[in-house]
């Protein structure tokens, strides 16, 4: 199983739960497999082409996936994601 | 320059530090900090800094001070509402602290005056609210190479990071790309809890001195995340991208520009 961290602003489609698992061989797996369970997950994260927003920030164990292979990259039991979104917000 | 006694007193508590000591204090005394913003981190970063005895604050905000900013923008008081934020700033960095001199600029930093109102300064401290501000902030930073302190709040989560131009990664090496207009939250939706302000306008002060002084290890290439909730820290590892458009080694950015502005003052990425 992967351990996959939930962003607040996603926590709406998770019913509040801050982490979630997920049964997946590489991210693109695991984003497919998690909008099954919670549906709308992967609108918020991918594009109409399925391509991940340039703006979303996908972690395998702490590292960015961006320097490993991105949506491609590889994932094995034990594995934790986290999903990090950008925060605006200041004033 | 020297200390008068009075300074002295004032400032014991940092030159009993030997990481600090009067030389320490001279330094603080000499430095420039650019505040953008003098809102709900701009308020708190402006009040320890004007206490710490930092030599000249520059306040950019084109804002007067209205009723729902007061829960968390501790700069204004209720004396101040539809006064310009600049103006209630500079009076109480200066009740707290008139060794300070506060360069006031009521105006909105945009692709235009951006490069001419960093120059002056050391260090630059984000307190804007929207993306398309806070990704200009990091590219006339970039391309300024002055050192830039990141913060972020939104409901119950906040986040801080610091940026050393061309040495650690910038705002863009992460996030590349401010999300589209209407693909985000609205702040009357969102929300935020006031004291996560204080908690991370307090840290980006923190950082700023830090930065002035030359002393401890910065928070770069990592973001400290908050989550107010749990109470919980959390960092996550970040790193200079080569394919950065800004910093990276093919930058598309060559020249600043405004992104297109949204509608709303709080945002989040994935609030579709």
């Amino acid at each position: 199983m992967i351990k996959v961290r939930i962003p607040t602003p996603l926590r709406p489609l998770t019913r509040g739960q801050g982490e979630v698992e997920a049964k997946a061989s590489s991210i693109v797996e695991m984003i497919d497999n998690l909008n099954a369970t919670h549906p709308g997950l992967k609108d918020r994260l991918c594009d109409e082409k399925g391509e991940l927003r340039r703006f979303v920030n996908i972690y395998v164990n702490e590292e960015d996936i961006r320097f490993l292979k991105g949506k491609d990259t590889s994932l094995k039991d034990g594995d934790e994601v986290s999903i990090v979104p950008a925060i605006a917000g200041g004033q | 320059m020297e200390f008068t006694d009075e300074q002295i007193t004032r400032y014991s508590r940092h030159i009993l530090l030997p990481e600090i000591g009067g030389k320490g204090q001279k330094k603080i005394a000499k430095s420039r900090i650019l505040i953008v913003g003098a809102g709900g981190l701009g308020s708190p970063a402006a009040l320890y800094l004007a206490a710490a005895g930092v030599g000249t604050i520059g306040l950019i905000d084109s804002d007067v001070a209205d009723l729902s900013n007061l829960q968390r923008q501790i700069l204004h008081h209720t004396p101040d509402l539809g006064r310009p934020k600049v103006v209630s700033g500079k009076e109480k960095i200066q009740a707290l602290n008139p060794d300070v001199s506060v360069v006031m600029y009521e105006d909105r930093l945009i692709a235009k005056n951006a490069l001419e109102l960093i120059r002056g300064y050391d260090v630059v401290i984000d307190g804007v609210d929207t993306f398309p501000a806070k990704f200009l902030i990091n590219d006339a930073c970039v391309f300024a190479e002055k050192p830039l302190v990141h913060g972020g709040i939104l409901r119950f989560d906040g986040r801080v990071f610091t940026i050393i131009p061309k040495k650690s990664a910038c705002y863009r090496c992460v996030f590349n790309h401010p999300p589209p207009p209407g693909l985000v939250a609205s702040c009357q939706e969102a929300g935020v809890i006031g004291v996560l302000a204080g908690i991370i306008g307090t840290i980006q002060a923190t950082e700023a001195l830090k930065l002035v002084l030359g002393i401890g290890r910065p928070l770069t290439d990592r973001m400290l995340d908050f989550d107010a909730r749990r109470t919980s820290f959390r960092e996550i590892k970040t790193r200079r991208n080569p394919n950065c458009p800004l910093c990276g080694e093919h930058p598309t950015i060559t020249e600043l520009f405004d992104h297109e502005p949204e509608s709303c003052a709080v945002k989040v990425m994935s609030d579709v």
